[in-house]
């Protein structure tokens, strides 16, 4: 995903001068092209993220699109009230982008999993969540943001990511993407978890659930009409993310259910749970329990059975 | 604008700003009193800005860093003509888009909202990274608090700025020696204040920050140092100009009673 986001941003920069890119001190061995390509508009600020935030404010608010670029929290929660008063209070033309959503830095430690990111960002004002599934989707969100005015966070996993699409989608922020349609059960997935749930969509083909799966790659604005249609057609949802249990997919998905009246479908949030790793381990190590292919099958299949 | 006027518009930036803390039962009236000679320089002449076009191109970039003084930038601002005088009159109320605390939505003239210490100056940061690249002639001046100087993030800013060689930028600080709960040099001494900021690669002054010729002096002096961003270290006594309230640590959260208010206005003289 990091490869896919940096060949589209290149690409993009070479037709938009007003593109920028700002990291805080990260990134070696994928920032290269795009600082000796455009030296004047690459700027490492340093380990100091709070500034890296202001400074992008500053450039967007000087006509710029900036795109800030770090690892886990360190774009996000380090300098939160720098994203919240400077660039979202101001509609700043900034992207937030962070390397590693979910436990991709696995091994590395509890300050380097980014498990919240995705319901702190989504609360705030202005701001746009992206958090695309695959490297296809990844460069697609990428031109998507350049495109759009305003405030983006753009969640992506790390690097190897197999591709999920095999031919490339229409991709619009806020509007679902169609992995496979199914009529026993609908998985909704944000991030990069959803080749899991692709893979685990058909091995319940073979067990005889029939499952439909969309990318939610578009946390905010979330497609609300279009899940609250899903929910009158179909009796069980599932979401799907490497997230926290709380305000995450699932919960932005809640809220919208809570709102309906009946008949709406049945629930079921699969997440991370609400508590801190205390065990090193590789991603699939840590998301075994939850998130992997056949942890989803199990519970996909527990749901519509109504277990 | 004519600078000649500079020391009229202090003392009506000061008289406004007493009304409208009083009006509005406000506080941070003694932190508006302490910079109201800064901004009357500022805005006869120190700054090349326009109240008949606000978002003009070449304008200098004033970013109020210290968001708890937006009484006195309101108060510059609707004396200059960037919108009515009558909005003072709403400052802090219901509707009003005067906040409390440096608001730039639906007030022309202001270029940032600030509130939260310690985010202005990488805005300026970035401003003036901007205008260098652009090859842009104007420059971006932050107004800071001194209490905002415990802030790492005003330090990150003041690292940055001297490795980018921004000439462009200007740091005023409004040092009052008083912040929020106490005495500077009590709550957490910045001292030597200006061997630190020179110590970062600024080009510093120290000024009196009341003292109207003084202070364009210096503001027609930048940049101080080609190729280094300027400190203008401006010595100030809160609550300036209102002898019962310059430096009393209780004027950052009291309010003028009706009986203050006379007594503080007599004491300032007539606007006219």
């Amino acid at each position: 995903m990091r490869t896919a986001f940096f060949r589209e941003l290149l690409d993009l920069a070479r037709a938009d001068d007003r593109i920028y890119l700002l990291t805080g001190d990260l990134g070696y061995s994928v920032v290269e092209p795009f600082m000796e390509q455009f030296p004047n508009r690459f700027v490492n600020v340093g380990v100091a993220e709070q500034n890296l935030t202001g400074i992008a404010t500053g450039l967007a608010l000087s006509g710029k699109i900036v795109f800030t670029y770090s690892i886990a929290n360190f774009p996000t929660l380090r300098c939160l009230e720098q994203v919240r008063n400077d660039v979202c209070y101001h509609n700043a033309n900034v992207k937030i982008v962070s390397v590693g959503g979910g436990l991709a830095y696995g091994p590395l430690g509890a300050s380097h999993h980014g498990t919240e990111d995705l319901a702190i960002l989504r609360s705030l004002p202005n701001m746009t969540v992206l958090a695309p599934a695959d490297p296809v989707e990844a460069a697609l969100a990428t031109r998507a943001v350049v495109a759009w005015d305003g405030p983006c966070y753009l969640r992506l996993g790390k690097a190897g990511e197999q591709p999920i699409h095999t031919d490339v989608p229409q991709f619009q922020i806020g509007v679902p993407i169609e992995l496979r349609s199914g009529r026993d059960v609908v998985l909704l997935s944000t991030g990069a978890i959803t080749r899991n749930a692709f893979l685990a969509a058909e091995k319940l083909q073979q067990q005889g659930i029939d499952a439909g799966l969309y990318s939610i790659h578009t946390l905010k604005p979330l497609a609300a009409d279009w899940i609250a249609q899903v929910a009158r057609e179909t009796k069980t949802i599932v979401t799907i993310e490497e997230h926290t249990s709380i305000g995450g997919l699932g919960g932005a998905v809640a809220e919208v259910l809570a709102t309906l009246g009946p008949p709406r479908a049945r629930l079921v949030r699969i997440s991370l749970p609400d508590s801190f790793q205390k065990q090193a381990g590789s991603q699939e190590f840590l998301t075994r329990g939850h998130l992997s292919v056949d942890a989803l099958v199990r519970q996909v299949r527990e749901a519509v059975q109504g277990i | 604008m004519n600078p000649a006027n500079a020391e009229h518009l202090a003392r009506t930036i000061r008289r406004d700003c007493l009304q409208m803390t009083h009006r509005a039962n406000a506080s941070h009236i003694g932190t508006s009193l302490s910079i109201a000679d800064l901004l009357a320089v500022l805005y006869t002449g120190g700054l090349h800005v326009d109240p008949a076009q606000p978002g003009w191109d070449g304008r200098d970039r004033f970013v109020q860093s210290k968001g708890h003084g937006a009484a006195a930038l309101y108060a510059v601002l609707a004396e200059c003509g960037f919108f009515p005088r009558s909005w003072l009159e709403t400052y802090c109320q219901d509707g009003s888009p005067l906040f409390g605390h440096v608001t730039h939505h639906g007030v022309p003239g202001v270029e940032v909202s600030t509130g939260s210490l310690g985010h202005g100056l990488s805005i300026g940061c970035g401003m003036a990274l901007a205008a260098k690249h652009d090859g842009k002639a104007h420059r971006v001046v932050v107004l800071l608090s001194d209490g905002e100087c415990d802030e790492g993030s005003t330090w990150e800013a003041a690292l940055f700025a001297p490795h980018h060689h921004l000439d462009n930028l200007t740091a005023i600080i409004d040092y009052n020696k008083i912040q929020s709960l106490g005495d500077v040099k009590e709550v957490l001494a910045l001292e030597p204040l200006v061997d630190k900021w020179r110590a970062f690669g600024w080009a510093v002054r120290e000024i009196d920050g009341h003292d109207v010729s003084g202070i364009r002096a210096s503001l027609s002096g930048l940049p101080f140092e080609p190729g280094h961003p300027s400190c203008i270290v401006a010595h100030t006594v809160k609550g300036k100009g209102v002898s019962f309230m310059e430096n009393r640590l209780a004027w950052h959260y009291k309010s003028p009673k009706p009986e203050d208010l006379a007594r503080a206005l007599a004491e300032l003289g007539e606007a006219e």
